[in-house]
């Protein structure tokens, strides 16, 4: 047998939405990640929610990177391809590198599978002019059968199995120990024993005829890991890091944490986990519509509640009413954008960063919010508990965007200890203030005092009407509203985030790379390869789109030529055109609904490079 | 007896204009307050926008003036985020039943404790003089100038078919009964929705003619009461009596009919039938318009329940915070 060794490896399981590709792929993330290999997942379901089995438009997909060092990306193209069936082969195989190993059950690859996958002939491998070599063709379906015969299972459930002797076949090729798969399940199945043990035996099966009958003839690899950092983890999507965000700031500000949120694609599954911890305290409310989501959400920040709504583009569109009340009564509320396709319903379960603009200046009147963009599945945590100390300590709406791409893809994530994270101060009205306190007045950084209703001695009302800075009556002074507008803009240009950081050639690069959010981990892989190829290059990454780092001009005037590389037609090119005198950036702009291609970005950037 | 005064409530000059009903139901809610006696910093006072919507201004308590519409929901996250404040949420008909209508539904429906004033003038005052959608049909206004060519919502009529558990109606000028039904309202766990019949001076003058003043009232109105036979007239001389699948109008000694015949009013009856009919009487239709409390049901509250459910999951889980939060996941150690 002969064993490879790979810097890293891209797996791509696919199948019919009821194959359990994700659970197959979630597997086999965690059993890479616990031996210390670092992972990039990316789930990638169709956009129909149960259809027709074995449909070209039915087929779900788990890809998984694991590396020896630290990954970015779940990868391009993948090394290994599972199809679960034949439709699975045909959309799949796109995503597959010229040279990757490809399984597959040809018994389900029948006649009837292959007309519901409009193959034109009886021989799908040729038809996609597959080398046959590639193809590990083993008859899965029947082998878990013949394997749980003696269990008395139903069908049904046997074939459920199906999934676990892909990933034993995987596990056999990655040279992975099968007991790290066996703990989980029977965890997962603790309840169920009797479905644990036929999930492992299924398992074992897999691996032993890869083992059997492919180990003369192919290689089997292994990925070490080279970068450890102790320590424990858990594998988490970006909206579950989201949630644990918000939650962990409201216990370190020592408030009660309320999401009022309406359900919409991509962002429901903050709603989900956030309805499960009511142990915690945690208040949900699923409310009429978008519009109520966060108005809700206004009513209990101004009672005194770490106050959140969470929702996708088209839902902004409808929370932006009530975002504006915030700014103009400057109460705290944490605004989440998890962004997908548009215009208008677009592609609800895609991935884009068109929705900067739309955050930051899509409102009437003078409406400065500040605006955090997490930078992949892990960042979210620390983007979510940074808008909520944002939004608590300065008296404001905060905009927290993430993307479909990071809020389902999932990453190793290093349990946090609370106790390194800063401390969440809101601006409570002092006691001495009783007797001569106004709504508008405010703390040496410009931002008003909170005063929270049930509080003796400062009772007072807010509202959408312009106030007098002084005794916060309603005001159409002109003076008073040209320095209330002042004022509110001050309080966010005051917000103190960090410096901008650049990675790479931070001296001598010829090219930096630009980008904001959810891109961090292309941007940065393409970096790494173009770097490796030898051209001096950079890579600066804003997470804090307003306000903007105070070091970006002096960045962003430091290299010779700087791209812009963003999901959209140049929304962050533009913004950073208005705020940095002189600037004028190359750009890279896709919006194709998945994520970039690390390929196409260094073809583009060396190009640019090139001129 | 309450600690309190109409004055501790009472805070700054209103400017709505002379007459308006506003002023009346503002005096009114000075005094219930007054007498229902919960501290001035225990109660949120949360409108939208419109002349109404400028009465937490006026009001020594806090209160958020908001945005057109949203009051509802916005008093509803309030009231969830802290169970503990008493919260109003003031609404005119176009804030509270065309822009603000579906959560006005949704608050009656999720049954929260909130007291829910809909001061109805069947006019946009605040825009001019449009129509509203409370105004009769063929309702002639700067914006239908050849009268409107659409029927009108009937609150209550939304009120029970969202499933509320409580509707009452005041004319603003009636002080007596406009503090009893606030007093009502907020006794009652859950959305209590008040009608208050308004007049607008200067767009829509003598919309509610038939009952503004005592005289009108005498006639034309029947104060409900829980538990009470439906009599009404100068002399409590008509009464009313159930008639097939309707209500009737009968005087008492014509036909035989004594006290004893007349219908008594049931507000916590859980079919809302009668009551309902009750509340749609008096469109012209010869019978009277029911003053009072009209519905008054008990339920469970969405604030109540929100806050059980919190209290039972906690007793039930083993994670109380975020670190034990975090244990609850698949963990895996790299050494």
């Amino acid at each position: 047998m002969n064993i490879k060794e790979l810097e890293d490896v891209v797996v791509r399981f696919s199948g019919d939405s009821g194959d359990g590709m994700q659970l197959a792929g979630n597997i086999f993330s965690t059993v890479s990640a616990t031996v210390g290999n670092s992972i990039s997942t990316f789930p990638d379901y169709p956009a129909d929610i149960r259809a027709p089995q074995g449909s070209l438009t039915g087929v779900s997909g788990f890809q998984v990177h694991v590396g020896a060092n630290k990954v970015f990306t779940p990868g391009d193209l993948c090394d290994v391809l599972v199809a679960m069936n034949a439709a699975a082969l045909k959309t799949q195989l796109k995503y597959a590198k010229k040279d990757a190993t490809i399984i597959i059950d040809t018994d389900a690859f029948q006649k009837s599978d292959l007309d519901k996958a409009a193959f034109k002939t009886d021989d799908p491998i040729q038809e996609l002019g597959i080398d046959r070599d590639r193809v590990v063709a083993c008859p899965l379906t029947q082998m878990v059968k013949d394997c749980l015969a003696d269990t008395g299972m139903d069908v049904k459930s046997v074939l459920k199995c199906r999934n676990m002797f892909a990933l034993g076949l995987v596990c056999w090729l990655f040279s992975r120990d099968l007991n790290i798969a066996f703990n989980f399940l029977r965890d997962k199945f603790a309840k169920k024993p009797e479905l644990a043990e036929a999930n492992i035996r299924v398992i074992q099966a897999g691996y032993d005829y890869g083992h059997n009958t492919h180990s003369s003839a192919m290689n089997v690899y292994r990925v070490e890991s080279k970068v450890k950092e102790p320590g424990r983890y858990m594998d988490i999507t970006g909206n579950k890091a989201t949630a644990y965000g918000l939650i962990a700031a409201a216990e370190k500000a020592g408030l009660k944490l309320y999401l009022g949120s309406y359900p919409i694609t991509p962002a429901t599954d903050i709603l989900h986990e956030l309805s499960k911890h009511k142990s915690l305290g945690v208040t949900t409310v699923q409310c009429e519509d978008e519009i109520a989501g966060c108005a809700s959400a206004l009513g209990a920040s101004f009672a005194g509640a770490l106050a959140v709504t969470s929702t996708s583009g088209p839902g902004i569109c409808l929370k932006s009413e009530a975002m504006n009340l915030a700014v103009i009564m400057e109460l705290p509320l944490v605004v989440i954008d998890v962004q997908r396709g548009g215009p208008a319903t677009g592609l609800p379960t895609k991935s884009e960063q068109t929705d900067l603009l739309q955050v930051l200046f899509g409102r009437n009147g003078e409406s400065p919010m500040p605006v955090i963009a997490a930078e992949h599945p892990v960042d979210c945590f620390d983007a979510a508990y940074m808008a909520c100390k944002i939004a608590l300590e300065h008296m404001t709406p905060v905009v927290l965007m993430t993307d479909a791409f990071i809020a389902n893809g999932s990453a190793s994530f290093k349990l946090p200890d609370l106790s390194e994270y800063p401390e969440i101060n809101p601006p409570y009205v002092p006691e001495e203030l009783r007797g001569n306190w106004t709504p508008y007045m405010r703390a040496e950084n410009g931002t008003r005092y909170w005063a929270v209703p049930g509080r003796e001695g400062f009772t007072h009302i807010l509202g959408g009407l312009e106030k007098d800075n002084q005794t916060g009556a309603i005001s159409t002074a002109p003076e008073n509203h040209d320095l209330m507008t002042r004022l509110r803009r001050q309080k966010i240009e005051n917000i103190e985030v960090p410096d901008l950081e650049v990675l790479g050639d931070v001296d001598d690069a010829d090219l930096l790379i630009v980008g904001f959010g959810g891109t961090y981990g292309h941007l940065r892989a393409a970096m790494d390869e173009m770097r490796a190829a030898g051209r001096k290059v950079a890579h600066a990454h804003f997470k804090f789109v307003n306000p903007l780092p105070k070091n970006t001009a002096e960045v962003l005037g430091r290299y010779r030529k700087v791209v812009v590389a963003e999901q959209n037609m140049g929304q962050l090119a533009a913004f950073l055109r208005m705020k940095v005198d002189g600037f004028v950036p190359y750009q890279f702009n896709q919006v194709k609904g998945q994520p970039f291609v690390v390929s196409e970005l260094v073809k583009s950037f060396t190009e640019i490079l090139d001129k | 007896m309450s600690e309190y005064t109409a004055q501790d409530f009472k805070k700054g000059q209103p400017r709505w204009c002379p007459g308006c009903g506003d002023h009346f139901f503002l005096a009114s809610l000075h005094k219930a307050m007054a007498e229902i006696g919960v501290a001035p910093h225990n109660v949120a006072v949360i409108s939208g926008i419109g002349c109404s919507s400028r009465l937490p201004h006026y009001m020594a308590t806090y209160g958020m003036n908001t945005i057109h519409g949203r009051a509802a929901a916005i008093a509803t996250g309030c009231k969830v985020a802290n169970p503990e404040l008493a919260v109003w949420q003031i609404s005119g008909d176009g804030d509270g039943l065309a822009i603000g209508g579906n959560h006005f539904i949704h608050a009656n429906r999720r049954n929260i404790n909130l007291n829910m004033i809909l001061l109805n003038n069947r006019i946009y005052g605040l825009t001019k003089g449009q129509y509203s959608p409370t105004s009769p049909r063929g309702f002639v206004s700067k914006s239908s100038p050849y009268g409107t060519v659409e029927d009108p919502f009937r609150p209550a009529e939304l009120c029970f078919g969202a499933r509320g558990h409580f509707f009452a109606r005041a004319v603003a000028t009636d002080a007596p009964a406009t503090v009893d039904i606030l007093k009502a309202a907020y006794q009652h766990k859950g959305a209590s929705v008040c009608e208050i019949l308004q007049n607008c001076v200067i767009f829509n003058n003598g919309t509610h003619d038939a009952v503004y003043n005592k005289e009108g009232r005498a006639k034309n109105a029947i104060y409900v009461k829980h538990g009470q036979p439906l009599l009404f007239g100068e002399n409590n001389e008509y009464g009313l009596m159930q008639d097939g699948f309707g209500l009737k109008v009968v005087k008492i000694g014509e036909n035989g009919v004594t006290v004893k015949d007349i219908l008594v009013h049931d507000a916590h009856c859980e079919d809302n039938t009668l009551q309902l009919k009750l509340a749609l009487m008096g469109q012209g239709d010869g019978f009277p318009v029911a003053l009072g409390v009209i519905r008054d049901v008990e339920a469970p509250t969405y604030d109540d329940s929100v806050s059980a459910q919190i209290e039972e999951v906690k007793a039930q889980k083993k994670y109380h915070n975020f670190a034990e939060l975090l244990e609850t996941n698949d963990i895996w150690t790299v050494e």
